[in-house]
């Protein structure tokens, strides 16, 4: 549905989007992904024919956006960052209008209109002064002016930005239902919401991409090892935490243990061995047999917060690492 | 065409859904008035004095009211265009609407037609408050209708004209307050760059007064009907919303 090749906008002294190449298959919700100024706005603004591209093409829905972008623009709903709402006009008003924009009249209009208001749930407020409805309607009023021409593709660029987190969970939701019909490409820098939402992610930084994959490989692909937390602690008097990881280290498969606290004669350290060996049930073993308590043990997934770190973080300190460190460093 | 018409409409809408357009249309009558009033007056004052001295002064409407007053509402205009104008773009600018017109599927060229022509029909509005009040020389005297007619179309391409300067400033800047400063300047600039012809004759000064919108408008305002007057403020709209166009397209390789 749609294709960048290399992609590329350059501004007299930056280079906002660098050599970006991608692709969506119809139907899918894909999460672009970036630190703000990453490239994700001018990238979605390129393939909404908003901005040219120095070099490089995309094609949506089938349309080259240089060289069609009528047809580009007939094709796909855009809802900026900001919504682009006229705050002197009335919901109503304002959604006849954008229909009209993009091609609808007559019944085929008004059906539409009831049918976003409908499904953005925003009929309490169709009689309204934008200007006066807040940023919660706002928002669903600029995914209504959207989708009010049914597009087959959907450019959300940070649709949960500056909302509360019931309205946030409300736009998740609306985002989720629409997949079905629509190609969706959103852009954020929130993690968890691609986690939520999206089947396939796009790392950007720097504008250049850094990752593209589903959300579940991603995951995995970041590390191929496991990582388990484990809580040790003493049933009665100390607990030597060297003691811990010397006996952890001996199971077979654990490739490193690594100290994580040691507090109250509590011992917390993260295990690591080779992905698909099954040290969960040795350690517990091994930890009960040496006479220590098991408090707690629980695969450490990765979130795709540190895989975000990761892979952005490579030129500027990301902040977890040197969290983790002082945390460490109190503990000892 | 149609696109042109929607933006067209929704540009009046948002011209009389807020107070800009009472405003300016209640100054203008206001001002406008004023004008009529003493203009009335005095013709009503030369007339009964040249009464009583007896003598036979050649008085008529047409010349004595219609034409001066004619005169005024251009002048008027020069102050009321960039108020109608110095919106239509920036303030799609500012507030990020722009981004909405430019991923419609709607030409540049349907945007910025639709946009100038809702700024000059709001200031044939205008024009129909003053024609009200020239009724009323009809009421009451017997003018001829025709250079009234011909002298309000004079107006109405003038202000074409400016409209489409102010059109094109507003492309430029996201502040309004820019863009009708800037509109008022280049306008007035226009409006007297024929001073030049007062002290020189050389060719250069004949090219500057020829681009002097107002001397364009004397022939409109005697009620001739002048084409090469009326084709210099046709391609004064075509010119500038052809440069209003291309700004647009700009503005996307620019921003």
């Amino acid at each position: 549905m749609i294709t960048a090749t290399g992609l590329t906008k350059k501004y007299a002294s930056t280079t906002a989007v660098d050599n970006i190449s991608f692709e969506v298959q119809k139907g899918q919700i894909v999460g672009f992904l970036g630190p703000n100024g990453a490239g994700k706005t001018t990238t979605m603004r390129m393939l909404t024919c908003f901005l040219p591209p120095t070099s490089g093409t995309a094609e949506v829905a089938g349309f080259d956006v240089l060289l069609h972008p009528m047809e580009v623009k007939k094709h796909i709903g855009y809802l900026p960052e900001s919504p682009p709402l006229y705050m002197d006009m009335r919901t109503g008003e304002y959604l006849d209008f954008v229909g009209r924009l993009k091609g609808l009249s007559g019944n085929e209009l008004k059906s539409r209109i009831d049918y976003v208001c409908d499904r953005c749930a925003i009929a309490d407020v169709r009689k309204k002064l934008l200007g006066k409805l807040s940023k919660g309607y706002r928002q669903r009023v600029g995914l209504a002016q959207a989708i009010i021409h049914n597009p087959d593709v959907l450019i959300l660029d940070e649709p949960t930005s500056g909302l509360d987190p019931k309205q946030i969970n409300e736009t998740r939701d609306l985002i989720k239902g629409l997949a079905g019909d629509h190609t969706i490409i959103l852009s954020t820098h929130i993690l968890p919401e691609v986690e939520q939402i999206c089947e396939q992610v796009l790392i950007i930084n720097n504008g250049k991409l850094v990752a593209k994959d589903s959300v579940h490989n991603l995951q995995n692909r970041a590390r191929g090892i496991q990582s388990i937390f484990v809580e040790v602690a003493a049933r009665n008097g100390d607990v030597n935490s060297g003691a811990v990881v010397e006996r952890i280290e001996r199971i077979p498969g654990v490739s490193r243990v690594l100290l994580k606290d040691t507090r109250n004669n509590h011992v917390i350290c993260e295990v690591e061995s080779k992905k698909d060996s099954l040290v969960r049930g040795d350690v517990a073993r091994a930890i009960v047999e040496s006479g220590w308590d098991l408090n707690e043990l629980r695969p450490a997934a990765m979130s795709l917060e540190e895989i975000f770190l990761q892979l952005t973080g490579s030129d500027s300190p990301a902040p977890a690492p040197a969290q983790q460190a002082a945390a460490e460093g109190a503990g000892s | 065409m149609k696109n042109m018409l929607i933006i067209c409409r929704k540009e009046l809408r948002s011209y009389f859904a807020s107070p800009i357009a009472y405003l300016l249309l209640v100054m203008f009558a206001f001002i406008f008035g004023f004008f009529f009033w003493t203009s009335l007056e005095y013709f009503v004052h030369v007339g009964m004095e040249s009464q009583m001295r007896g003598e036979s002064f050649p008085m008529n409407v047409n010349e004595q009211i219609i034409r001066p007053l004619l005169s005024n509402i251009s002048v008027v205009g020069l102050f009321f265009i960039p108020l109608i104008s110095m919106r239509l773009f920036a303030e799609e600018k500012r507030t990020g609407t722009i981004e909405l017109l430019a991923t419609s599927p709607v030409s540049d060229t349907e945007i910025v037609l639709g946009k100038w022509l809702a700024a000059w029909m709001l200031y044939g509005c205008m024009l129909l408050v003053s024609a009200f009040s020239f009724a009323f020389l009809f009421q009451y005297g017997n003018p001829d209708w025709k250079p009234l007619l011909i002298g309000f179309l004079g107006l109405f391409l003038l202000a074409g004209g400016l409209l489409a300067i102010g059109t094109f400033v507003s492309t430029l800047t996201k502040n309004q307050i820019v863009a009708g400063a800037v509109t008022f300047g280049i306008c007035l600039l226009l409006w007297v760059i024929d001073w030049v012809s007062g002290f020189n004759s050389s060719n250069w000064a004949r090219v500057l007064s020829y681009l002097s919108v107002i001397t364009h408008y004397d022939s409109f305002a005697k009620g001739v009907l002048s084409v090469r007057d009326a084709i210099f403020y046709l391609s004064m709209i075509f010119v500038w919303l052809f440069l209003t166009v291309r700004s647009m397209e700009s503005l996307r390789w620019r921003s």
